[in-house]
């Protein structure tokens, strides 16, 4: 591909991540948002906790739509993308769990006793663990990939654990949370789309913006470990 | 017709007494928000730094490899 014709080294898109992120800081911070029982203004973390979710979810898609364009080319580029994107994605996911862990301590756990007390029932939740499965069997696509010498062997075997990955992420953090009772918000449908009776339509103003910058923020920092990658791997070969 | 400037008269008096009221109001309304804000817009200050210090630091990054990218 052309260096003219990559979106990659194009500006706009980056341009447009930073004023939407600019925007969620501003706006999330200082617009008025509807006053709930226990959350009272923590409710402003959903332009930040869940918004690491959605890039993190993206990410991970963008990983396994290279990973199989791997498999249907052999092209090592796609390859390099899909790891890079899955390694930042992992990022995101890390930032939403401890972003979580944060959120819960002061919004789940008994105020009248310490923390701590209130760990075992909130290290339990479904969500959690969903989330960390998902997390662990990513971890395992990093170490199955560097653990392989041979580098076309390692792009084949790590692209089709790639594909297994991503298939997990469903029953993980999608299926099995909504089946079981959680503290953690949405089990009845959609956390943060249902148009009809979830958040206020003010907040929706500052989400949406929000999860779009954040998701472009990843994206460029992923083209930046791409195109390293793609230098080192010019070098090797010529 | 006295009559009727001392209406439109009143009238005045009146819609000048309320204009003073909405003035103050709005000045009360004022200080409440500054009070309930409890200055936000520092936190909102330090976050947008942060946040223009990475963003800078990413585009370093971004002309840097730019720079080897030609080289090669």
């Amino acid at each position: 591909m052309t260096e003219a014709k990559n979106y990659m080294y194009r500006p706009w898109w980056k341009i447009t991540g930073v004023l939407l992120l600019i925007y969620t800081f501003i706006a999330g911070l200082l617009l008025k948002v509807p006053a709930l029982p226990a959350l009272q203004e923590t409710i402003r973390n959903l332009y930040f906790h869940v918004c690491m979710w959605f890039a993190m979810m993206i990410l991970f898609t963008v990983s396994v739509v290279n990973a199989i364009r791997y498999l249907r080319n052999l092209d090592i580029k796609y390859d390099i993308y899909a790891r890079q994107f899955a390694i930042v994605g992992i990022v995101f996911g890390i930032l939403g769990y401890i972003t979580g862990a944060i959120w819960a301590s002061y919004t789940w756990a008994d105020p009248n006793k310490p923390v701590y007390n209130s760990f075992s029932s909130i290290a339990r939740d479904p969500k959690l663990i969903g989330a960390a499965i998902a997390l662990l069997v990513y971890f395992a696509y990093l170490i199955l990939r560097d653990s392989i010498q041979d580098i076309d062997k390692k792009a084949r075997i790590s692209s089709v654990y790639n594909i297994f990955a991503y298939t997990m992420l469903f029953p993980a953090i999608w299926i099995l949370p909504r089946i079981l009772p959680s503290l953690h918000p949405g089990n009845e449908g959609n956390p943060a789309l249902d148009v009809k009776n979830d958040i206020s339509g003010n907040m929706r103003m500052v989400f949406y913006p929000a999860v779009i910058g954040w998701t472009l923020l990843g994206v460029w920092i992923t083209t930046l470990k791409i195109r390293i990658s793609l230098l080192i791997e010019k070098k090797l070969t010529s | 017709m006295i009559k009727v400037l001392k209406n439109t008269g009143m009238l005045l008096i009146l819609m000048l007494a309320s204009i003073t009221l909405i003035a103050q109001e709005k000045e009360v309304e004022m200080a409440d928000t500054m009070r309930s804000n409890g200055r936000i817009y520092v936190v909102v200050a330090v976050m947008l730094t942060i946040l223009l210090g990475l963003i800078l630091y990413i585009i370093r990054l971004d002309k840097k490899i730019s720079k080897l990218e030609k080289e090669n």
